[in-house]
Formats: structure tokens, sequence, C-alpha cells
């Protein structure tokens, strides 16, 4: 299978879901400008400032050429995978409910936190085990949404970084092929790093890909 | 205030009457206005190093691994694989101590400038941060937390992971603040790229942000005056912050990534990033190392503020800038880079053979200045060292009772604001985004990186994985004890630190922070503390790569302490060996390796009791210092050992203590007799745990288990209340 | 024309920016300060006003988590 890597110019972590993404499958970047999603079998917007996030985290970056292509697809049941700013791009481009706010304690925060798999049903979290240790790297990342969601990761009790509702740190679409979260699996794909329970994510996108019908 | 109206105009602008004299000879005439603002600032102590630069030459730059020594942006060395590590490290203190967010920002975005300059691709940001003492100055902890988070917004926003720093209060800090912002970069050898400008014809290419009238004036007016009083901001740093540059972290990103694609793709002759001195320190740096002349037309420059002066364009200090040098057959490609990372760039000159910098505003030409005589002519000064009679510094206040008994001075030493752990601060920045990041702060003495990026191929087939170690370090106090012998161990503690991991050093970077060098107490810690970093240099076969040097660090109450901070890099030759800081394994022994000579002079003990920094710091003996390095890097490297911490501020038990915390477990131990157990000798000595059989032939102190630290007849605490203790030191002035 | 577009947090979303400042203000000696809440200027010049809230809908402003106010003709 082929995974596509977003890049905005102002994209940080391009790179390291390229290589996670490469250690499952084929992986290559696709340029914010371009519309040609060049066949991909699933779509990677990682984190980042896309296009410096001065006005609202994502909001610019949802009208950008390669997102026309990602709603489309998306649309047509495409597996999308939203990390930390690509999370706030897919609330911003209404592919998936709610909003990232700002952080309770207003600063930016990194930190390796413990998360729980709320929904193993899902073709991002069919691998995973129960619990994840993953990083989280944001001041954006305190999720809100007025109605209920389909929660797939939670903060472990005691591990919320950022205030955000019901512990909520990930949230798929209701068709459930849409997937944001602000923890960055691409950082936790290397024991030598401190952790590789991410790769379990790659991995549950491969295998349901496998199982899947191509997306025309 | 003195009456500057009746002042002439070269010494409102820094220049003495000398150096007038001088540049009206070098000219053959009276300057025009945008000449004399061209030569006062490269005139200026930040541009012209006029106090420092005889001194610099004392410092050891050639070795076996050096690529690029100083005098480019920034200086490499072989890390081996046809690989080069480019950094440096700069201050930019005086704009942190105005506006510490956007000053401590745009240190960052400047010394990445370099790193990219150079044509290496930034992997790494460090800082060293010196401020007041937090639990008593609003002034500090508001510098603190600004100056943390502007670090963080540029690094964090440009996808360059900070991997280490360190911090340190001392009241000398208190009205001159410092934030020095180091910057590591990885190229292939091959695409190392020199600042010198060449062959006449080629076209002078500036690229990024639009000008405006950013820190116009700023580098001599914000970085070679002494600050006046007044605290928190009102006063006379107010009247400076018109001058305060912006820093856009997104800006920057875009223009890395444009000029490492414009050297990829060969298509630049060299490239410069523009800083302090803005397009005419650029420039004139470009024409002097390439031994050409330049025509810039400033009506050519993109400005953001209309109606901008001549002088106020070469001057500007806008940010996220950069200037090229570009064949005229391959500006349409250099365009085309351009206008696809969406970079404005503007052909603004040309290179000459006239070795002659000329300013043209469209036809009229309204400066000429010979190369040599901006960049070269400014005379270089003698200093006028003189040991001082008294100690320049007091002693605080009293934190803890010289008799107190050693569990109460072990947790004030744990909850003091220099060794508290530094958790609250390093959760402000991203460690981890480029997947090089192996030690990460807080598990280890360095920040280990991958040299090769982790991928799924990464050791397959048991193949190492060679890395970096980076380090920076600095200790004012120990340097005001004794200059040369503080200096000597700020080096040795680095060194120490890349041991802890399993890198041997392959080079090092300095900034020299100092208050006034014409006052000759100032001059004299300058001269020791120079005599005693050539000294570790040779001591240890590190050479030093680059630097930078930022004096006038005094308020009305004195000079800051001195402090000349060091960052190194070194190589070892497998991350996934890299050592870490924690203790581990119940049943591992504990063994102290090294030649450890404890005194309390300039100790952080010292200072918890009150006492000034002042008396002896301990002799060194080089050859043990060198043997204890080496047996722990191979002790590390071997996996022989499960941990590896130098003994640093605070001594052994505190040393002790970071390693239960580190691993969550505790220690029984007991004490070689007679050693202070408070006392410091930096550099020299560590704490090793691992199995009997790996310690073999070293001084076993105790063993690793249970949940306390429990040294014999001194003291027995939890290792969770030591935690929560260290943990919560910092992070209570911070919040 | 000169317009000047307010956004603030919608009431009832925690706003930790305005309640830092709140926290902040009786710290300074200024006491019975209340209701602080942190949001955007935006200032624009547009030819066609009609167009504000539409702008406003789709960039300006996030409706889910933001109100905004449009003032016409500064």
């Amino acid at each position: 299978m082929k995974f596509g890597v977003i890049r905005f110019p102002g994209t940080c972590d391009d790179v390291d879901a390229l290589l996670a993404a490469q250690r499952v499958g084929e992986a290559e970047i696709l340029w914010h400008r371009d519309r040609d999603l060049k066949g991909v079998d699933a779509v990677v917007i990682p984190g980042g400032f896309s296009y410096g996030d001065y006005l609202r985290t994502g909001a610019i970056a949802r009208f950008a050429p390669v997102m026309e292509s990602v709603i489309e697809f998306a649309h047509a049941g495409g597996l999308v995978l939203g990390i930390c700013n690509g999370f706030q791009i897919l609330c911003e481009a209404g592919l998936l409910p709610g909003a990232l706010l700002i952080n309770d304690n207003l600063r930016f925060v990194f930190r390796q936190v413990l998360l729980d798999v709320a929904d193993h049903d899902t073709p991002f979290t069919r691998n995973c085990p129960p619990t994840l240790s993953i990083p989280v790297k944001h001041t954006t990342g305190r999720y809100y949404a007025p109605e209920p969601v389909q929660v797939v990761l939670r903060y472990a009790p005691g591990q919320n970084p950022n205030g955000s509702q019901d512990d909520i740190a990930g949230v798929v679409n209701n068709a459930g092929n849409v997937f944001g979260l602000m923890p960055h699996p691409e950082h936790a794909v290397d024991a030598l790093t401190g952790s590789d329970d991410g790769l379990t994510i790659f991995e549950s996108i491969r295998a349901a890909v496998s199982e899947r019908v191509p997306v025309a | 205030m003195t009456d500057t109206d009746t002042q002439p105009r070269h010494r409102e602008l820094g220049l003495t009457d000398h150096e007038y004299a001088l540049i009206l000879d070098g000219l053959g005439r009276t300057p025009t206005d945008v000449e004399l603002a061209m030569l006062s600032l490269m005139w200026s102590e930040h541009c012209a190093y006029k106090h420092s630069k005889k001194l610099l030459r004392r410092l050891p730059t050639e070795g076996a691994h050096v690529l690029v020594g100083p005098g480019e942006n920034a200086g490499a060395v072989d890390a081996g694989d046809g690989l080069a590590v480019a950094f440096k490290v700069e201050s930019h203190n005086h704009p942190s101590a105005v506006e510490p967010f956007q000053g401590a920002a745009t240190g960052v975005g400047g010394i990445l400038r370099d790193i990219f300059a150079v044509g290496a691709r930034p992997i790494a940001v460090l800082d060293s941060l010196r401020f007041g003492e937090p639990a008593s100055s609003q002034r500090s902890r508001y510098l603190l937390e600004h100056a943390v988070a502007g670090i963080g917004h540029y690094g964090n926003s440009i996808g360059v992971p900070t991997v280490g720093g360190e911090i340190y209060f001392e009241q000398s800090y208190e009205q001159n603040c410092l934030v020095n912002a180091m910057a590591v970069g990885l190229a292939p050898h091959d695409r190392l790229t020199s600042a010198a400008a060449a062959g006449p014809g080629n076209l002078v290419l500036l690229f990024g942000a639009r000008t405006g009238r950013d820190g116009i004036g700023g580098a001599s007016v914000l970085a070679s005056a002494e600050l006046s009083g007044g605290t928190g901001g009102d006063g006379g740093d107010h009247a400076k912050r018109p001058t305060v540059q912006i820093g856009d972290p997104f800006a920057e990103k875009k223009l890395m990534e444009c000029s490492l694609e414009l050297l990829d793709r060969e298509l630049l002759a060299s490239l410069q990033d523009l800083g302090a001195a803005g397009l005419t320190s650029a420039a004139s740096e470009m024409a002097s190392k390439g031994g050409v002349g330049l025509d810039i037309d400033v009506s050519r420059v993109p400005l953001r503020e209309a109606d901008m002066e001549p002088f106020e364009i070469m001057v500007s200090e806008s940010q996220e800038r950069m200037l090229c040098v570009v064949e005229p057959r391959l500006l349409d490609q250099v365009t085309a880079v351009c206008e696809r990372w969406e970079v404005q760039a503007a052909v603004i000159g040309e290179v000459t053979a006239s070795r002659h910098f000329r300013i043209l505003r469209g036809s009229e030409l309204v400066g000429e200045i010979p190369v040599e005589l901006l960049v070269d002519d400014c005379p270089l000064y003698d200093l006028a060292p003189e040991r001082p009679t008294t100690t320049l510094y007091g002693g605080g206040d009293q934190r803890v009772a010289t008799d107190a008994d050693p569990a109460t001075q072990l947790k004030a030493l744990l909850a003091s604001a220099n060794i508290a752990s530094r958790l609250p601060v390093y959760e402000q920045y991203d460690p981890v985004v480029q997947s090089r990041t192996v030690r990460r702060p807080g598990e280890a003495d360095a920040a280990v990186l991958a040299l090769p990026v982790l991928s799924a191929s990464s050791g397959a087939g048991g193949e190492p994985i060679p890395g970096i170690a980076v380090a920076i370090d600095g200790n004012g106090r120990r340097v005001a004890v004794d200059p040369r012998a503080g200096a000597a161990e700020v080096v040795y503690e680095c060194a120490a630190n890349l041991a802890c991991v399993g890198a041997e050093p392959l080079g090092l970077t300095n900034c020299l922070n100092f208050g006034n060098p014409e006052k000759p107490h100032v001059a004299w810690q300058l001269v020791e503390a120079v005599e005693g970093l050539a000294q570790a240099c040779r001591d240890l076969d590190v050479p030093v790569v680059g630097g930078n040097v930022s004096l006038y660090n005094e308020s009305p109450e004195g000079p800051i302490l001195p402090t000349p901070v060091i960052g190194m890099v070194g190589r070892l030759p497998d991350v996934r060996h890299a050592g870490r800081l924690g203790f581990a394994n119940p049943g591992d022994r504990i063994a102290l390796v090294g030649d450890f000579n404890p005194r309390r002079d300039g100790s952080e003990i010292a200072k918890l009791h009150g006492s000034a920094p002042a008396g002896a710091l301990p002799g060194k003996d080089v050859v043990a210092l060198r043997s204890a390095h080496q047996r722990v890097r191979e002790g590390v490297r071997t996996r022989a050992f499960t941990s590896a911490h130098d003994i640093a501020e605070g001594g052994l038990l505190v040393a002790l203590a970071e390693c239960c915390i580190a691993g969550g477990v505790g220690a029984i131990v007991t004490l070689p007799d007679g050693l202070d157990p408070f006392g410091e000798d930096l550099g020299t000595a560590f704490i090793v745990s691992g199995p009997t059989e790996a310690l073999a032939g070293l001084r076993v102190i105790g063993a690793v288990g249970g949940r306390e630290l429990n040294v014999e007849g001194l003291l027995k605490l939890p290792v969770s209340e030591l935690s929560a203790i260290h943990g919560d030191g910092l992070a209570a002035l911070v919040s | 024309m000169r317009a000047r577009v307010l956004i603030r947090p919608k009431a009832g979303i925690l706003d930790p920016q305005g309640q830092a400042v709140e926290r902040a203000l009786p710290a300074l000696g200024f006491s019975g300060v209340s209701g602080v809440h942190i949001g955007r200027l935006v200032e624009l010049d547009v030819e066609d006003p009609s167009q504000l809230p539409a702008m406003c809908e789709r960039l300006l402003a996030n409706p889910l988590i933001e109100d905004y106010e449009i003032i016409e003709s500064l």
C-alpha cells in the first residue's frame, strides 16, 4: 500500500510521518499546491504550522489545493489520518467534528503521555494494544465539541496535558474513515526513541487498506 | 543624560574621535550619512570584536576533525561517513533583556540562519540562560517565562528540536540576563558553502522577508551599550523598545527550505545570512572574504515601509533574510525555487572587481567605501587587565544553615533553583522532531542524535547507528572564583557530559559573556578565562571552531559573573549504546570514577550558605581526568555500565540523588573517608552503575536497590521525597 | 471601505487567556475586575462590505467556538 504525506510550507513532522509510514508500506510526499494525490491508499496530514497558523490553527490550510482533493478522497471513503496540526486542519475543514483550542495552561507542552484506546473497531486502531505511550507536542490541543463525538483515544487518567473535554485525544468521523489525534504516533515508532507504540496505528491502517476495495 | 545635541554625530553613533579620524583618513573625505551609519556599525564591538579579537587568537582552532574553523557563519567538524556537523553558539542578551520573548525567539532564528548559511540543515537547538534570583525577583521570573516561551515558539514552529540547555540564577544577572542559543546542523561535506562572494558580474540577490525599520541601530545601541538602571520594562528599557526585531518562524522555515534547495541544486556561488548590522554586514563580509567589490542599489530592496532612507535600508535588522551571489545564467532557476517556497527575491546589485562597496539609489551614488576599511581597518584594542584586589561579587541570603544535618542540606540543594528539575522548562520545547533524538533532556547528561535519521532500516542486521552527542555548559560562580581554572572546568564538564553517553569530543563553540572590558578587572577576567579555555582545549585535544563574544553586560551594581558558555559536539559509534543517567537495575554496584577532590569555594552549597564566590578551585590532574573520561566512555560504549552521570553542581550527594530520581530506584552508599559530600570538582569524576564484574578495578561505593537513598552515617531519604523536592523546585517558581 | 471585525470566544467556552489576565490584574492592585475575555481584532479594507459575514463564517472566525462582530465604516 502507499501513504501520501502532505507537506505545507510550514509542516514540521512531514519527514517523520514519511519515515513512520515507510516502516509499514510505501509513502511519498504530496505538495500542498498539487491536487494530484498520486493514487495513494491513505493520506497523512502531519504536524507543524501549515501556513504559519497565525490566524487560527489550520484555518488557511483547509483551503489549500491539496485539501480539495483530500476532502473528495475522504468523502469517497479514503482513509485520512490527521496528526496534531493535521487534526486541527481536519476540524477546520469540517471532516471531523469539534475544534482545538489553546491549552488550558496557555503553554506549548511536550510530554510522553499514556493513551487509552477507547475504540478498537476503527481502521486506525484495530492493531493497537489497550494503551499507548506516545508524545504530545502542541500549544493548541484542547479538544472541544458541542455534540457527542466518536472518541477513539483518551488520555489515561491524570495524563491530560491540555484540558481537553472528557480527556479526548483522538476522534473519528461518523463514517469511520477520517481520524484526528493530537499525540504524535510518528514519534513513537522506534524503541530507541522511547516507544514504538505509535507504529501500531500505521500497521492498523495497512491492515485495513489490505482488506478494502481501493478508492476510485 | 548628556545633551546629545551638542555631540558630534560620530560619537552619537559610538565611534571615538580616534576612530573617526581613521575613517576620515581612510576615505580621504568626510563620510556621507549612509557611509557613517555603515562604518559605525561595522566598527562596533558587536561586529568588529575590537576588544576581544586579539585575545581570541590564543584559542586553538585546528584539529584532525576540523573542516571549517572560525570566520565563516558557523564552524564545522567531520562526523564521519562524509557528513559534516556545523555548529555555533551566539548571544542575544541585550535584546532579550529589553523584550525577552522576541529577543530569545530572534536569537534562535539568527543562529539557525548561521547554520543553514553554511549549507547545513539545522538538526538541533540548545540554549544557555541566566537570570536573577527567581524567588525574590519578579522581573527574573518574567524574563525566564518569556525567554523560554520565545525559544520554544521559534524552535517548535520551525521544526528543529530543542534538545538541551542549561539555566542558572544569580543576582548579578538581575539587570543583564543572558540568552545564548546554539544550533547544530548537518551537511554532506561537499555541500558546505562559503560566504565569499565571487565572480565580478555575478548578481547579488536578497531573499526572504521585506526590509523594514526593525532594529535600526540595533547592533550598536542594543548590543554594545550598558543598560541603564530601571526595572520591569520601564525607564531606560522603554525607549529602546522600537528597535526590537520581531521573529517570524514561518518565514524562516520557508527561507531555510528554500536556501537548502538552492544549495542542493548547486545554484548559488555563495550564501550569507543577514544578522546584526543587516545588509551592511552581510554584504561587506561577503565582499571581504571573496576579495571583490559590490554595488548595491537600495531602490531595488523590497521594503515593508515606504520612504526608507538609504542608511536605514543598509542597517535594518529585519529578520528572516538571506543574501546570495548567483551567476546570471542561473537566475531564472533560482527565482523559480524561491517562487516555489513563496519566498520573495530581488536582485539588488552585482559583484565588481573594484574592492569597493558602492551604495546606489537608482543611478545616484550615495556611498562608496573600500571594503577593507569597513571590514578590516577598525582598530583592535589591547586590554589592560588588572587582578582585582577585592572580591567583585557579594554573597546572597543564607538559605540553609552551615551546620544543618546532611539530609536538610541535600534537600535544600535539590530544591534550589540552580539544581532543581528543569522539566517545567524543557517540557515547553519539542525535542523529537526530525526523528534523530535518542536521548532527550532528562534522560542523559548530553543529548544524543542519530546521524542517519531513524528508519525501518536503521541498525538492520546489527549494523551500528552512528550519532553525535551535544551539550552546553557554563558556570559563572566558579569562573568568578578563578577565571582561568573556572573556564577550564566548563570545558572539562562539557566533555564529561559527552563521556556519559559514550561520546568523544570533536569540537566546541564558545560564547564569552562578560562585563565592560575597558574596566581592568573585567579585562582580567576575560584574559584569564580565555587562557583557561585554551589550556583545557589543548588538554582534551578539542579545537574551537567558532563562537561569539558579548561584552558590556553591566549594570550600576557591577558586571555579571564572568560567563563563558561552551557548546560541545562529540561523536559516538552507535547510538543504540548511548548512556543513560538513572540507576536502573537493583543489585547493580555503584562506583566513583575519577580523581575527585571536591572543595566548597564557588559551590552551590556555599551559595546556599550565603558565601560569596571566592577562594580557590580544586587543581586538576589532567592525565587522571582524561583517563576517567576514557574509562566512562568505554564502559558506556561496551554496555558494561547501566548508567553514567558526572558529579557536577551540588557535589556527590546531589549526583547520587539525581541518579536515584531519574531511575526511580534507591541506593545504599558508603562515602570514602573524608570526602566532602557537597564539595565540587567539576568535570573530573563520575557516578556509574553496573554489574559487579563491569566495575572491576573501580572504586565501588555502594549498590542500587530499595526505595531510599541511604548514605551510611549521613542520611536516609525516600526517593519519592527527593523526587518531589527536585521536581517542585523550579516548577513552583515558573507556574 | 475600512472595516473592523471583533472575534471573541463564544460564551461558555473556557478562555484561559482571559482568565490569566483576570487573575493577574488583582495581583497588580486593580480590584473589581471580572468577565475578562481575549479575542482577535481584524481590520481590513473591503470593496463590498456585504461579503463580510461570509468572510467571517468561512475564514476569519470559527463559528463553532467564536462569535464575531462586524463594525463597518471606521
